[in-house]
This record gives C-alpha cells, sequence and structure tokens, in this order.
C-alpha cells in the first residue's frame, strides 16, 4: 500500500512538472520571440519556417530605433506619468489611508465606502465628461489630467492597499506617541510610515507599473502634442495597419526596450510584487 | 473647479488651533481632504455632468448644445446599427475569458500549490507576462497572430493542423484577443495561490482519513473555501472585460468586419473619430447601468455559493 501511493506520488508529481513545463514555455515564447527578431535583418524574419537563432545579430537595430523614433522623449514624458504616480500613491495616498485606517472622525466609513465604490467604477464612465471638463481648463494637450489627480491621490486601489496595511499596525506605538506629545502627522510620519516598508514597496512597484503602461489616458488627452507622447502612445504609433506590423525588427526593439524595465523592476522586487497582489485579493 | 483646490490644500496642511476636542475630531478628515478634493473634481463632477451631456448632442467642434432628451438612448437601441454588433461582441468576450480565465489561472495555482520543487521559479515564470505593459504585450501577439510570419501558425503547421488567418478572419478575431488575455491570467493566478495557503491542511487530512479521493477533496474542501476568492476574481474580471479596449485598439482596431469592435471601441470611435461626445456620453452612461447591475446580481447570488467562514 506504502509503496504504491509512493509510486503513485512520484507519477503525480512528474505528470505536474510535465504540465507546469509546457505552460511556462507558452508564458515564455513569446517573450523570447520578441527579443530574437529584435535582433534579426527583415530578409530573416521573413523566412518561412521561422529561425531562432539572429543570424547574423543585429544589434544595430536598437541603435537605428533610437535614430528613427525619439525615445529619450518619450521615456522622459514616460517618466513624467511615472514619477507623479509613484510620489502621489507614495505619500498622498499614504496620508489618506493613514486617514481612513487610524483616525476617527465623523462620517469616516461612509466616505470609505464612497472610496470603495469608485474601485469598482468604471474608467469609461469618466472619460468622456472628464474630456470636457479638461477641455474647458485648458488641461488637454498638457500633463496636468494625468499629474493632478495622481498627486491629488485619486488612486483608490492604493489608497485600500496601504489602509489595510496600516490597520495592522498596533495601536498602542500611536497611543504612546500621543502621549509624548506627537502630533497625528509625526505619528504618520515616524511611526507608521517607517513600518510600511512593504505595503509602500508594493505600491510604488503597482504605481510605476500603471504609469509606465498608461495608454488610454495619453492618448485621448494628449493627442494634439507630438512631443508630449509617451513610450506607450509612441510604440503604438510606430506599428501598421491592423493585424500587420512593418519594420518589424525595429518595433520589437522598441517593444523590447520598454518591457525591460519591468521586468528588471518585477526582478528586484517580486517579494513586493506578490505580497501587493496577495494584500489585494485576501481582503478583498 | 481648480480654485477649490489651494483652499483645501492648505485646510489639510495648516493646523487651526481652537479647543484641542475639535481638532482632535476632525484632523483626520485633513488626511482624507486631498482624496476628497480629488473626489469631487474627478469622480462626482464628471459622472454629473456625464449624466447631464448624455441629454444633449455636444460636439467638440463647437457647434451649439442643445438639449435632445432621450434622443441618443434611442438611437443607440433603435437606430445605431454597430451598438448592437458592439454589445454582442462584448458579451462574447466576457463570456470566454472571464470563465476560461478563472478555470485556468485556479487550475495553475492548484499546481503550484502542490508541494513539489520549484514552485517559487514556476510561480514567477506564470507571473512574468501580467508585468508586460499592455502596448508591449499587444504588439508582441500581434506578431505572433500573423498569418505568414507568425509563430502560432507555425505551430499549428509543425501539427499538421490548418493555418488561421488570426487577425484578418472574423470568427478568429475574438479567440485570439481571448488566447492574449489568459497569457496575462499571473496576477489573479498569485490571487489564487495566496487563498489555497490560507486552506487549513488538517481539513485535507481529515478529508482523507475518511477516504476522500484527490477529486473529492477538490470539490470539497478547496474549492468551497475558495469561493470568496473566485468570487473577487470574477467581479475584478467582469468590470476589466467590460472595458476591453487597448488589445482590440491596438492590435485590430476593432476589425475585421467589427468582429472586434468592443463596446469601449464603438464609444472611443463616436467621442473621438466623429466627435459626437454626447452620444458617447449616452453610451457611457449605457455601460455604466450594464455594469453596475450585474455586479449588483452577482453580489446577490454571492451569499448562497460564497462560503464565508
Amino acid at each position: 500500500m506504502a509503496v504504491r501511493s509512493h509510486r503513485a506520488r512520484l507519477f503525480s508529481d512528474g505528470a505536474t512538472h510535465l504540465v507546469l513545463v509546457a505552460g511556462s514555455v507558452i508564458m515564455l515564447v513569446p517573450l523570447a520571440w520578441t527579443v530574437s527578431t529584435s535582433l534579426k535583418t527583415l530578409q530573416q524574419i521573413a523566412i518561412w519556417p521561422p529561425q531562432w537563432i539572429p543570424r547574423p545579430v543585429m544589434w544595430s537595430n536598437y541603435v537605428e530605433v533610437f535614430r528613427r523614433v525619439p525615445v529619450a522623449l518619450y521615456l522622459r514624458n514616460t517618466m513624467v506619468i511615472v514619477s507623479t504616480n509613484v510620489l502621489g500613491s507614495v505619500v498622498t495616498c499614504a496620508l489618506v489611508a493613514y486617514g481612513f485606517a487610524r483616525t476617527q472622525f465623523p462620517g469616516r466609513d461612509a466616505l470609505f465606502m464612497l472610496l470603495l465604490s469608485t474601485l469598482m467604477m468604471p474608467y469609461v464612465v469618466r472619460l468622456i465628461p472628464l474630456f470636457v471638463i479638461y477641455n474647458q481648463i485648458g488641461w488637454i494637450n498638457t500633463f496636468l489630467p494625468l499629474v493632478v489627480p495622481a498627486l491629488l491621490g485619486r488612486n483608490p486601489f492604493y489608497i485600500f492597499l496601504l489602509r489595510q496595511f496600516f490597520k495592522g499596525i498596533p495601536e498602542e506605538l500611536s497611543d504612546a506617541a500621543r502621549i509624548d506629545g506627537c502630533s497625528e502627522l509625526g505619528i504618520w510620519w515616524r511611526i507608521v510610515m517607517p513600518l510600511s516598508k512593504p505595503a509602500l514597496a508594493a505600491v510604488t512597484i503597482f504605481a510605476f507599473q500603471a504609469g509606465w503602461d498608461d495608454f488610454l489616458r495619453p492618448l485621448v488627452y494628449m493627442a494634439g502634442r507630438t512631443d508630449l507622447r509617451p513610450l506607450s502612445v509612441g510604440l503604438y504609433l510606430l506599428r501598421g495597419g491592423a493585424g500587420q506590423i512593418p519594420d518589424t525588427h525595429y518595433m520589437m526593439a522598441l517593444t523590447t526596450l520598454m518591457i525591460i524595465p519591468v521586468l528588471a523592476l518585477f526582478a528586484a522586487g517580486q517579494r513586493y510584487f506578490i505580497q501587493g497582489v496577495t494584500l489585494t485579493g485576501l481582503k478583498g | 473647479m481648480i480654485g477649490r483646490m489651494p483652499v483645501a490644500g492648505r485646510a489639510a496642511a495648516a493646523r487651526p488651533r481652537p479647543s484641542r476636542g475639535w481638532l482632535r475630531r476632525w484632523v483626520g478628515l485633513a488626511f482624507v481632504a486631498p482624496w476628497l478634493l480629488a473626489f469631487v473634481a474627478f469622480d462626482a463632477i464628471p459622472i454629473f455632468s456625464g449624466f447631464y451631456h448624455s441629454f444633449t448632442d455636444w460636439s467638440i467642434t463647437g457647434s451649439p448644445t442643445r438639449f435632445v432628451g432621450l434622443a441618443n438612448y434611442r438611437e443607440a437601441f433603435t437606430r445605431d446599427p454597430l451598438f448592437w454588433k458592439a454589445v454582442t461582441n462584448t458579451l462574447y468576450y466576457i463570456g470566454f475569458s472571464v470563465p476560461i480565465g478563472i478555470v485556468t489561472a485556479f487550475s495553475v495555482a492548484l499546481l503550484l500549490n502542490r508541494r513539489i520543487r520549484g514552485t517559487t521559479l514556476y510561480r514567477t515564470i506564470y507571473y512574468l507576462p501580467s508585468v508586460v505593459p499592455t502596448v508591449a504585450a499587444t504588439i508582441v501577439w500581434t506578431f505572433i497572430f500573423e498569418t505568414r510570419r507568425g509563430i502560432l501558425n507555425w505551430v499549428l503547421e509543425f501539427l499538421h493542423l490548418p493555418i488561421v488567418r488570426w487577425l484578418s478572419d472574423p470568427a478568429w478575431a475574438k479567440p485570439a484577443l481571448i488566447i492574449m488575455s489568459l497569457w496575462g491570467m499571473g496576477s489573479s493566478m498569485v490571487i489564487y495561490l495566496a487563498g489555497l495557503q490560507g486552506v487549513p491542511q488538517e481539513l485535507y487530512e481529515a478529508a482523507e482519513i475518511d477516504g476522500a479521493s484527490g477529486w473529492q477533496r477538490l470539490v470539497g474542501v478547496t474549492v468551497p473555501l475558495m469561493t470568496p476568492t473566485i468570487f473577487f476574481n470574477l467581479m475584478m474580471g467582469l468590470i476589466n472585460a467590460f472595458q476591453v479596449f487597448n488589445s482590440a485598439f491596438i492590435m485590430t482596431g476593432g476589425g475585421p468586419f467589427n468582429a472586434t469592435l468592443f463596446y469601449m471601441l464603438h464609444l472611443y470611435n463616436h467621442a473621438f473619430r466623429y466627435f459626437r461626445m454626447g452620444y458617447a456620453a449616452a453610451l457611457a452612461v449605457v455601460l455604466f447601468v450594464v455594469v453596475l447591475t450585474l455586479t449588483a446580481i452577482v453580489n446577490r447570488t454571492s451569499d448562497r455559493w460564497v462560503y464565508y467562514s
């Protein structure tokens, strides 16, 4: 009996690995294929069946991309969006989360319910009216529609996540500081924030990723200014008509350049990524 | 609207110093004030003005705006042939991508929850695609789906299966987008995995002693205890699938023959191609009501199938 169950276990473990490896290949092939294509000549890309190893290895594709596309400008614009997004979430969202998690005031719970409801609301409901409003106050074709909401902490998901974490910090620490005459702002900055580094790291990563990925808003709100395009919009505009990609090698080189930073961030902070995702799901 | 910002900013920063009781009572509101301001400016006002604009023929071109009552809504439901096309396309996408996504992510999480070697590495690999920026991922998959150069057709040919014109055949364009969406299931997989790790081990041992098979343990123990996590992912999946935009916009632009004209694309076209903001606002209101109703219904049914310990 024991022998049989041992054998059964070995068999099922083997089968598990088999399935997982097959799945891993499916997950990784698109990325490998992108990098491989980015290093090929256009002639080699057209060969059927496809060849995996670029021959010759065209590192010059990457140089050419910088010549054809204002990558540095796009990167600067993306960084404006990313940095304000990160700043707004780490500072403003953390302040707001502190208010919801660790202070009492009349109407607090009602306001928090309001915040949760915005979490569920489709963005499109606000897209058109916001366009109208931004148009009236002269914000169209500036960074303001992306920067101002972020800096004011209009990011219910990060507030929610940080609040969950703040609630877990023992109340006695705050009480002790209050007796010592520390203000609420002081408690937030000197006690709660230093103890919340993992949650802040997770939020930083999410905010970075979201800013890096932002596509629809820059597309809609900044369409008239080619010099304000972020990487995402720049990459989109490189592609040709529907379902086809001209200059595939350059396109894939720029795609690779756009993927590398987030993968590097993921490699550096994987623990916080997973922790952050977990924090969302379990308490959602 | 902007005139109000500095005032509230000052209220949050400066600390009025009447009685300490008053301060203690309201200091929390000062912390919340920036978000509250953002809520008023970027949520409340836009939603109300969106409702209002949905009853007008507002257009960005500068022609005077008139109040048209329910005309926009009537047009959507009765005269706009692409409206129902967009609705059915979106329902097709939701109907397949959400359940398949849940089953796939849950199954992978189950496999990764087994005590085998290399789970950390596997988890990293399966999560990896979901950090790839949407635009980049879509470009990558556009190339994979290409009829004559794409590796997907190469695999089909290798398996002696007929080649598919993924993005130019109306029958295959939606399945293509669903396949691509499955590639990014990593974050919901991680949420399931975290949930699975919270299932008490004793329950499995007890079930095993009672002679339950692996399948019985899955159906009798794991799935019931995981229903809150499944519920969460279902809600999020529905809300996101209703708003599917980037992938179709970049990959197919709504084609071929409007096969991937999803609701959001239809709305985008009216707003930013034909500049019919009033009509687009009405489309947004319809979507809002549908999402609200559907999530409310799912929420209602939840006490029948979601198990809260």
